[in-house]
């Protein structure tokens, strides 16, 4: 089918395009920007006219919980969402059930993604077998079904050796290694140690659970020379930490979670379980450093972190809950309150959104090129809306943004050139699943 | 004119025979709190009474707890001495639906077995809810339902009476 | 957006007791002017008042606790409440039964108010946001969080012996990190004007910014004791040895433990208190805990007062319909 895009504005940071013009879309790629190729004979028009054109987003964590925690979400259920909130591609860390251990799983997933058709799911493998930071994991079996990277899947190795060997392997292999910042013997609190933790006598992780983490976690990349990205930092020494070992000149990247840029410590009153998180809602001060080290780029990527859960999972005291926020569809319009609030440059925002996260994989994508993959995501940058249970499409709906007014809402999502999503065109309410 | 004074002088002439009469010589007087304490100080000065007084705080005795919970104003009830086998008399300012004076009457047995108890009020209204008389008062009114009478002290005391519906 | 207090109602009144947090001076004054009143009952001929009768109270005790729940339950009775005491820590019946599934089938069975203990802090105001309107919670410990009738109880027991809060030092010493009790009652002296208040432990048992909480910090109780009124030791817990937060018992009696030697130091008329059990030996010597300076008993007693008096206001608050009182 051939698409215009007509009278849109738009942004490409990777190209520092910031124009109105159409672009035309033909046999999921993209045909022409600006005038169409010759020939080009029009299926569908997308009026676009007062709204964003950009590339589909890349969310560099999200879980889907499938395989194994169906009762929280599916592929096909998250991979919607998605679609609805102009990903269109999602990386999924390897602690599923089975762990990505081995080929088949990342084939099971595969086939999940494609049946559902929505979005692109990139599996990361495992760094150790099982995550249990002990032996290896089979890397290169898993780099040839596709995996770009192998991650420790939130479960920091512990042993100080296996991890060096890991990162020797995945070197070998020229695997991307996603670490989680997290020391094992501090990490077991609920909020961030300060003020907020003390007055409501919650176990506190204190900054030096990450930092402490990341500073041997660097020495030993340091002496390896391995290609290392780091998920979720917390706090404002940590973005001091990546900043001294990029310019270094170590291959080291971050990226931040979309909540830790909005939501702080304070937030936990009424100990609301919704913002039970880990890494934890720091202080204002981290927040604020995260926003500068994601303006600097030093954090070059923003992610949902994406975790669903089913209600019972949240409704429970404080420390009896389950971590995490489901992310996905707010991520754009929390992204674009940095824009409103001028935090952040519009480019700089849809950069960590896009090329951004692209370059962290070592993907060729998170751009609009002629002949490039045609991953196309469509904002209203000014429509308001009010985050509702009943306007999320995620079988989780756990946030601690429900009941935020937001501004700049999605209207369409292409993935490979399929409108794979389209606002008052797609059955919004999904169908009752618990 | 200090009408409550009067009343009080009424009480204690008709209290001193009524004692008299039942071979009563060493009363102990509870007022019941906060108006009733004041008359039962004036009264135990009148009668010359060595005993010391008492005093009640019914609020947690009170039969409209589950209407109007506990009054945040409340003082501690206060009997310094063996209740078993007194002759008591309970003051209290006005006798009207009789439930406070059950509650009063409810809380002294917690605290023994009194061999006899009367009881003194300034003002009787009327307008008996329960089984209860005064065996001594000051005065007797027939005032409207919707009217509130109050005793305002300890000094001076004082007597008002309003007509509520019309305020 | 779950920030509101909900143990106050819109007009100011105490529906729930749950913290201190929001509390102000007249909340606190009420509570230790009503318990003043309730505390004659207990050598009445009959140690009870009709008050809450009728009403079913039930003590929801998911971590063991004996002093705690006793005295519950005594105030409890004392006000003619029927009470039912579930012990769910102990009770294998609730094992994988979620804490709402718990909730919901105890008040099915049409009772009043609950009496919450739990380990995790926010348990109690988590029931008291999903329990029916008409059940008021009561916060018997959560956590590290809040104990918040103990902080009354003990604050009362310092008003009968030192009636003006404004010149009062207080010393609490000890495990300040885990203690709800300390938490609590640094919230209570705060609010009721108490301006020296000092916390005297090593670093280990102290959580950080504990200074934001109104306190001044010392960690040698040589300096921390001198010249208090009142000396509040905490109850060190065996499991802190484990933790590698202090090397041995022994070592914290050297440092830390409330001698007659370091009670000296304090004015010649100050209290001593302790939120109980004691551990003889590790925090305080038997001569003090037994010795005349020593009110430990006498907060037991008074805890039963307070407990009536926290009952009698929630339930009563919930009994009274909220509309402004036109007489």
């Amino acid at each position: 089918m051939n698409i215009a895009i007509c009278g849109g504005r738009l942004v490409d940071p990777a190209y520092h395009i910031d124009t109105v013009t159409d672009v035309f879309i033909a046999e999921g790629k993209i045909a022409g920007i600006g005038r169409p190729p010759s020939g080009f004979s029009i299926d569908q028009i997308i009026d676009a006219r007062n709204q964003i054109v950009c590339p589909g987003l890349i969310d560099l964590c999200a879980r889907l919980r499938e395989p194994g925690l169906i009762h929280k979400a599916t592929i096909a259920s998250e991979t919607g969402a998605a679609a609805a909130a102009g990903i269109t591609t999602l990386v999924c860390p390897p602690d599923t059930d089975p762990v990505i251990n081995e080929p088949s799983v990342v084939e099971l997933i595969s086939r999940l993604t494609k049946a559902a058709g929505k979005a692109r799911v990139i599996a990361l493998g495992a760094l150790t077998h099982c995550l249990r930071g002990e032996r290896l994991a089979e890397m290169a079996a898993l780099k040839d079904v596709g995996c770009v990277g192998v991650s420790d899947g939130g479960h920091p190795v512990t042993n100080t050796l296996v991890l060096r060997r890991a990162l020797e392997y995945a070197a070998t292999f020229d695997l991307t290694v996603f670490l989680t910042p997290l020391d094992t013997w501090l990490r077991h609190g609920i909020a961030h140690e300060g003020q907020v933790a003390t007055r409501m006598g919650l176990p506190a992780i204190p900054i030096a659970a990450e930092t402490g983490a990341m500073a041997r976690d660097l020495e030993l990349i340091r002496d390896i020379g391995v290609r290392v990205h780091f998920g979720r930092l917390s706090c404002a020494r940590s973005v001091e930490l990546m900043a001294r070992a990029q310019s270094e000149g170590l291959q080291v990247t971050a990226d931040v979670a979309i909540h830790n840029l909005h939501l702080t410590d304070i937030d936990l009153a009424g100990f609301d379980s919704q913002c039970h998180v880990q890494p934890p809602l720091r202080g204002l001060v981290d927040r604020d450093a995260l926003r500068n080290g994601l303006a600097s780029g030093v954090v070059g990527a923003v992610c949902s972190d994406h975790q669903p859960h089913e209600r019972d999972a949240k409704l429970a005291p404080f420390g009896d809950t389950e971590p995490g926020i489901s992310g996905l569809e707010t991520l754009l319009a929390l992204s674009l309150r940095l824009v409103h609030d001028e935090t952040l440059p519009l480019a700089v925002v849809l950069e960590r959104l896009t090329c951004g996260p692209a370059r962290i994989l070592g993907l060729d994508s998170g751009h609009l090129r002629v002949g490039g993959i045609a991953d196309i995501c469509i904002f209203d940058p000014e429509a308001r809306w009010k985050v509702k249970t009943d306007n999320l499409l995620s079988r989780g709906q756990n946030s601690p943004f429900l009941g935020w007014e937001l501004r700049g809402q999605l209207t369409h999502t292409l993935f490979e050139g399929q409108l794979v999503y389209e606002r008052g065109n797609m059955p919004v309410k999904k169908a009752i699943n618990h | 004119m200090r009408e409550a004074e009067l009343l009080i002088e009424a009480m204690t002439v008709k209290l001193r025979y009524l004692l008299a009469r039942r071979g009563i010589s060493e009363p102990a007087l509870v007022g019941v709190h906060t108006g009733g304490v004041w008359i039962a100080e004036q009264l135990r000065k009148r009668l010359d009474l060595t005993t010391p007084l008492c005093r009640l705080d019914v609020s947690f005795y009170r039969d409209d707890f589950s209407r109007i919970g506990v009054n945040p104003q409340i003082c501690p009830s206060e009997l310094p001495f063996d209740v078993d086998g007194r002759d008591l008399v309970l003051v209290d300012d006005v006798l009207h639906t009789g439930r406070t004076i059950r509650a009063a009457l409810n809380e002294l047995f917690d605290y023994g077995r009194p061999a006899s108890v009367l009881l003194a009020v300034l003002v009787d209204r009327g307008g008996r809810e329960l089984p209860i008389e005064a065996n001594v008062s000051g005065s007797r009114l027939e005032l409207p339902a919707d009217s509130h009478i109050q005793l305002l002290g300890p000094e001076p005391l004082q007597l008002l009476i309003q007509n509520v519906s019309s305020t | 957006m779950n920030a509101d207090n909900i143990q106050i109602d819109y007009q100011g009144r105490l529906l729930h007791f749950l913290s201190l947090e929001g509390l102000n001076r007249r909340h606190l004054m009420e509570i230790l002017d009503t318990a003043e009143s309730l505390l004659g009952v207990a050598e009445r001929r009959v140690k009870k008042l009709p008050t809450l009768h009728g009403k079913t109270v039930v003590n929801l005790f998911f971590e063991a606790s004996t002093r705690t729940r006793t005295t519950f339950e005594l105030a409890a009775k004392r006000l003619s409440a029927d009470v039912l005491t579930l012990n769910i820590a102990t009770s294998s019946a609730i094992k994988g039964e979620s804490l709402l599934d718990t909730l919901r089938n105890i008040e099915a069975m049409q009772c009043d108010m609950f009496i919450v203990r739990h380990g995790q802090s926010g348990a109690a105001e988590f029931i008291a946001r999903h329990v029916k309107p008409h059940i008021a919670v009561l916060n018997a410990g959560d956590g590290c969080h809040s104990h918040p009738t103990q902080a009354m109880l003990d604050v009362f027991t310092i008003h009968r012996h030192k009636p003006d809060f404004n010149n009062l030092q207080v010393a609490i010493v000890g495990d300040i990190l885990y203690s709800r009790v300390a938490r609590s009652l640094i919230q209570a002296l705060n609010i009721l004007g108490v301006t020296d208040i000092r916390v005297v432990a090593p670093r280990t048992l102290l959580p950080v910014a504990v200074n934001k909480l109104g306190v001044k910090v010392f960690h040698n109780p040589h300096d921390g004791l001198q010249n208090v009124d009142v000396i509040v030791m905490l109850r060190l817990q065996k499991e802190r040895m484990e933790g590698a937060l202090l090397p041995s018992k022994q070592e914290f009696f050297q440092c830390y433990g409330l001698t007659e030697e370091r009670l000296a130091l304090a004015k010649p008329d100050a209290i001593v208190m302790h939120p109980g059990p004691t551990n003889r030996g590790v925090e305080i010597d038997s001569r003090v805990a037994d010795g005349p300076q020593s009110v430990i008993l006498e907060q037991v007693t008074n805890g039963i007062a307070v407990r009536m008096a926290i009952m009698s206001i929630t339930l009563g608050n919930h009994a009274r319909p909220a509309v402004v009182d036109n007489l």
